[in-house]
């Protein structure tokens, strides 16, 4: 185990705890930014995929991890996100380095304008309520036909940007390193947010509204920002997923897209960024992986190819069921104790991680 | 001019009258005690005061300045800070960013110069951080800096509180039940910081607590409550020996009254 001797206050505020720890990091940017010259084109488009989900993923990591408020309606954010990045550019002729940021812009409006009337609703209200925009999305993309193409969805132009035409299927390798750019930006922001005061009463908010509050903050407006900063990243997500898929229409971002954001996050590690990463990659290879094992089975039984309606939502629903059972703390926790295992070895104890369950709460006033 | 003044407030819950027309006033720099058996209204009081609830009835004034006006984030900033009978710590979260929220309330820097840490937030967290580390050396808190409140004893949980509630530097600090539960080792240490906060720190404070060992100890004055009711403020000593507070402590003995 590295002990490290603090001698200044901005060792707990800088971004890596010491050298060590950044080589890794930056050792990972190196291998991500090769990654077109080491993978195959599928391969790139694939971990394209991840990044997107990872932002996605980013988005409501910072409502239901750091600021403690469960949605159920981040497909909607998606979907805005990328109708309007798309629209902007159709029929404003906008270029997309004005399109994408302002699709971000826009999102994060929708988001506080869902946060007012809802940040007095606590839990599984909460998520209902989420829940039901979620599905209202669904219906006023199909009712606002003129400007969405209704049911039969709209084409994502090619994205023109500093004098590059980058088409998803033309040139992959482009639009994963604009991917990986704007992932990277953000990682950068959302990192900053978590050392900030800010950071700390989005925590506040999540672990005691009524200490946050008596400790002077605002609770109703800290929640309209993480909802507000989520959405916002989500949106980004979702203008970077149409140019991923092409086209788009309603269905693209269903109900069911919400349900896999909240799995993939619980999944990855409830309130950590590589929660975000991890559930992303398991959420964009999950479906590969499934197809792979059936063809397996097929062959293994004689019988074929054989084709399961709705085996991926069943599988996802295990994985969620057994992470929640075996490992709340998601792949990252898991990811830590493995860790500490070998920093502490051999004096890693078993409870080590375990939550201390507290009886004594002060009877919650509102 | 008293720093904190409760006029005449009246509280009522349905049919269940909480606080009947009661009226104090804390002077600066003195450790003013409320005490009285369960359901007395002493909580409801500071809950009162932190704005969790409007009062039916009465004003709240602090330093001259009315708290009614004020929604409850607003408390803060004010300059008064509070502590919770049932301990509300951040629980994911470490000692270190606890007490880092305590100070919330001096926060210059908004929302996009957070999200790009400008070098304005950065001289903020060091401003903020070394005043926190007077906290942390006042409390011998060194030992936990870094840790989880999930993982601590209720007894450092209990010191963490009072920690957190210092590092908005009140003018008036509401400490609720600060020795409940704590062994008596942990009783004095307490005892021995409601002193050094009021002679070293400046601050006034008000406090909820049942152990009249500590109450008669660092207490100046002591207010006395009864289902909802004032029975009588005075010196620990004049309290407690008070017939209307053994009385409703103990009761009265049926022979006598009879």
């Amino acid at each position: 185990m590295r002990i490290l001797f603090k001698t200044s206050y901005d060792y707990d505020i800088r971004m890596f705890k010491h050298w060590y720890q950044a080589r890794w990091y930056i050792l990972l940017l190196v291998l991500a930014v090769a990654a077109p010259w080491l993978l195959g084109t599928f391969m790139v488009g694939e971990v394209t995929n991840v990044l997107i989900w990872a932002l996605a993923g980013m988005g409501l990591m910072i409502l239901v991890g750091q600021t403690g408020q469960a949605s159920l309606g981040h497909a909607a954010f998606l979907a805005v996100g990328c109708y309007s990045n798309v629209i902007l550019q159709e029929r404003l002729g906008l270029p997309f380095i004005l399109t994408f940021p302002l699709s971000g812009l826009i999102a994060g409006l929708a988001g506080v304008a869902l946060a007012i009337p809802t940040t007095r609703l606590h839990g599984i209200y909460l998520a209902i309520a989420t829940l039901a925009v979620s599905i209202m999305v669904e219906d006023l993309i199909v009712l606002a036909e003129p400007l969405t193409g209704g049911v039969s969805g709209l084409f994502a132009p090619d994205i023109e940007i500093f004098g590059l035409t980058i088409n998803r299927y033309v040139d992959p390798e482009l639009f994963y390193w604009l991917t990986l750019a704007i992932v990277v930006i953000v990682l950068y922001l959302y990192r900053n947010l978590l050392r900030s005061p800010l950071g700390r009463a989005f925590a506040a908010v999540r672990d005691s509204e009524i200490s946050a509050q008596a400790m002077g903050v605002n609770v109703a407006r800290t929640k309209a920002k993480a909802f507000g900063l989520s959405t916002a990243i989500t949106g980004l997500a979702g203008a970077l997923m149409g140019h991923f898929a092409g086209i788009f229409t309603h269905e693209t971002f269903n109900i069911l897209i919400s349900i896999q954001m909240l799995l993939m996050i619980v999944v990855g590690g409830l309130g950590f960024i590589h929660g975000a990463f991890f559930g992303a990659v398991i959420i964009a290879f999950l479906p590969q992986a499934l197809a792979i094992a059936r063809d397996w089975v097929g062959t293994a039984l004689g019988t074929g190819s054989v084709i399961v309606p709705g085996l991926e939502n069943a599988v996802f629903g295990v994985i969620l069921v057994l992470f929640i059972l075996f490992e709340p703390m998601g792949i990252y926790g898991r990811w830590l104790k493995v860790r500490t295992y070998f920093e502490l070895f051999p004096f890693y104890r078993r409870d080590m991680f375990r939550r201390q369950k507290s009886y004594l709460k002060t009877e919650r006033m509102r | 001019m008293s720093l904190l003044d409760v006029r005449n407030v009246t509280l009522k819950f349905g049919g269940v009258i909480a606080v009947n027309n009661v009226s104090f006033s804390v002077e600066e720099g003195e450790v003013f005690a409320l005490v009285g058996p369960n359901g007395a209204g002493k909580s409801t009081l500071f809950n009162l005061i932190s704005r969790f609830y409007d009062p039916v009835e009465g004003e709240i004034l602090f330093n001259g300045e009315s708290l009614l006006k004020h929604p409850s984030h607003d408390i803060a900033k004010l300059g008064i800070a509070r502590t919770f009978q049932n301990i509300e710590l951040f629980e994911q979260a470490t000692v270190l960013q606890n007490l880092l929220v305590g100070r919330h309330r001096f926060r210059k820097s908004n929302m996009l110069t957070e999200l790009l840490f400008t070098p304005f937030v950065r001289n903020q967290e060091r401003e903020n951080r070394a005043a926190v580390e007077h906290v942390i050396d006042f409390l011998d808190l060194h030992a936990y800096r870094d840790k989880f409140i999930a993982g601590l004893p209720y007894g450092v949980r209990k010191v963490v509180e009072m920690g957190r509630a210092l590092a908005l530097e009140p003018k008036l600090l509401l400490l609720d039940e600060p020795a409940s539960g704590l062994s008596v080792e942990e009783t004095r240490d307490v005892a021995f910081w409601i002193e050094d906060i009021k002679n070293q720190m400046g601050v006034t404070v008000l406090m909820v607590e049942h152990d009249m060992h500590l109450v008669s100890a660092v207490s100046d004055r002591v207010l006395a409550l009864a289902d909802g009711k004032v029975l009588t403020v005075g010196t620990p000593q004049e309290v407690q020996s008070h017939p209307a507070v053994i009385e409703a402590y103990i009761g009265v003995d049926d022979e006598v009254a009879a």
